[in-house]
């Protein structure tokens, strides 16, 4: 059966477009057939991140508008074969994307793979609507900032109210990344602290991801985190992260850091 | 499987009616009794912009337009959200159109649709016979007139020019993201990092030149080739790509 996935924020630079190519390498590794969709029409980075970007011919809106096959605008992971990207369009816009359209490549793709992982636009208009309106799953991307959790607390609740899902009274199943965790910055206060994030946005957690120059390493070169250091920290939250969405229970490792004794000092004293 | 696809340009008539509107509809009328059959089959674009919002009787234009056989492909210089236009129906947003000078209306018609630009000095007969299938075949004329479009400018991601006409020369660079469509020739004097699409009429001899190729697609008439299938060593370099034997080929400029 399956699964329609979207990752979504409403605050932009938080780390959505990082996150699904990760999770999708993730769960893809996992021998389950994913393709991860770029719905950011007009500003596309997916392909970039995936190192897809100069292999693409037909995108999304193509498909969508029907001038090309879903199979003809496929692109294959080199590096992974259970693993397909959907480009998006640069030089069109979100409007190009229509309701129907949308619905209909959903559709095709939930015959063809396990997970399709939706890489929604910033913002809360038609086209993270657009990524959203299928969802089976949400993955709320959050920054450890007042702002990133205000912003996710409103996409929180258009999940609850603007999905297909939601007007057919069901649940969209919610989860919470938190991404850009800085240990050394939690570790002086200078940041919100899980808890609070979690009390004020009350779904579960899927995971923490640390701020690490492997994440912007991995951006660099056109692979996500999980395939280019799957030994990295982040990588390994992501894979765990990956696990928890299929079901697994795992405990949530809060990242620390591995530095000095006073550090580590500190550290217990936090705790 | 490679998909061949084709430009296919039509000029589009664009009418400014003035105000008083009862004055312009009469001389519109008087237009189609001289030359019946002028507007039919031709794509019309409604350029509301000499007419304002409180014109009287703006509301019923579009009715009276469509009763007189012209097919309104687009409407401008106004906005859905006026009141006297609450019950007409808005065609697509159309992009990348080109003004092309003014069209003279036959004073004393042939009934037949003109192609309208007689400026180019086409011989009249070959026109009609040309429109005739609607506008078919209008890039294989040879008589019509290229022109090349000159930018002087860089082509940012997410730009798209389109140019059915003749060649594009780019003076600057073309981003990653950004698509140049030409039905004749595409020369770049800078950077090609986006996709670049010549000979869409299908002008297979078309060419793409650029000063340092790192082009994301190159497609020629229909024919495409991804950076993926690019011949590393051609990658940064002067370079030009051309049409063999159905295949995008791209050799180093010397």
């Amino acid at each position: 059966m399956a699964k329609v996935l979207v990752v979504t924020s409403g605050k932009g630079g938080v780390g959505k477009t990082t996150s699904t190519a990760a999770l999708g390498a993730a769960l893809a590794r996992t021998g389950q057939n994913v393709v991860v969709i770029d719905f950011d029409v007009g500003l596309r980075n997916l392909d970039l991140v995936m190192g897809a970007e100069r292999r693409v011919v037909f995108d999304f809106i193509n498909v969508v508008q029907g001038d090309a096959k879903l199979s003809q605008a496929l692109i294959r992971d080199k590096r992974l074969e259970t693993l397909s990207i959907l480009p998006a369009s640069q030089t069109r816009d979100k409007d190009a994307l229509t309701a129907e359209g949308v619905a209909e490549v959903i559709a095709e793709l939930r015959e063809k793979f396990d997970w399709i992982l939706c890489d929604s636009p910033a913002g809360i208009e038609r086209g993270a609507q657009m990524a959203m309106y299928h969802a089976d799953v949400a993955v709320v991307v959050t920054n450890p900032e007042v702002s990133s959790v205000r912003d996710s607390d409103r996409i929180i609740g258009m999940l609850d109210s603007t999905t297909e899902r939601a007007k057919n009274g069901e649940k969209v199943e919610k989860h919470l990344l938190m991404t850009r965790y800085d240990p050394s910055r939690a570790a002086r206060g200078e940041m919100l602290n899980t808890e609070d994030v979690l009390e004020i946005l009350s779904i579960p957690l899927l995971g923490i991801i640390p701020e690490s120059e492997e994440v912007l390493r991995a951006s660099n070169v056109g692979a996500p985190v999980t395939l280019s250091n799957p030994e990295s920290a982040p990588a390994r939250a992501y894979f765990d992260a990956a696990r928890r969405l299929q079901g697994e229970k795992l405990e949530i490792q809060i990242p620390l850091e591995r530095k000095g004794l006073l550090d580590w000092l500190f550290k217990k004293r936090v705790a | 499987m490679r998909i061949r696809a084709r430009g296919r340009s039509f000029l589009a008539l664009v009418l400014s009616p003035e105000a008083p509107l009862s004055d312009w509809m009469a001389g519109l009328d008087h237009q189609i009794s001289h030359s019946v059959g002028f507007f039919s089959g031709r794509p019309v674009i409604l350029d509301l912009g000499l007419v304002s919002e409180q014109t009287v009787d703006l509301s019923g234009l579009q009715q009276a337009l469509v009763e007189r056989g012209i097919h309104i492909i687009g409407i401008e210089g106004a906005h859905p959200d006026w009141p006297a236009l609450a019950g007409w129906d808005w065609p697509v947003q159309l992009d990348g159109g080109r003004a092309s000078g003014a069209v003279e209306l036959p004073a004393n018609g042939t009934g037949a649709p003109r192609h309208g630009s007689d400026a180019d000095g086409h011989d009249p007969a070959r026109d009609e016979t040309a429109c005739g299938a609607a506008g078919d075949g209008a890039y294989d004329d040879p008589s019509r007139k290229a022109e090349t479009l000159f930018l002087d400018r860089p082509i940012r991601s997410g730009q798209s020019v389109m140019h059915l006409d003749g060649d594009i020369v780019v003076i600057g660079s073309v981003a990653s993201g950004a698509e140049l469509m030409a039905s004749g020739s595409i020369h770049v004097h800078g950077v090609l990092r986006g996709r670049a699409i010549a000979g869409v009429g299908g002008q297979s001899g078309a060419r793409i030149l650029a000063t340092r190729m790192q082009a994301e697609l190159l497609a020629i008439d229909g024919f495409y080739m991804t950076a993926d299938e690019m011949d590393q060593t051609v990658h940064d370099q002067s370079a030009q790509a051309f049409l063999q034997d159905g295949r995008v080929t791209v050799s180093k400029l010397a």
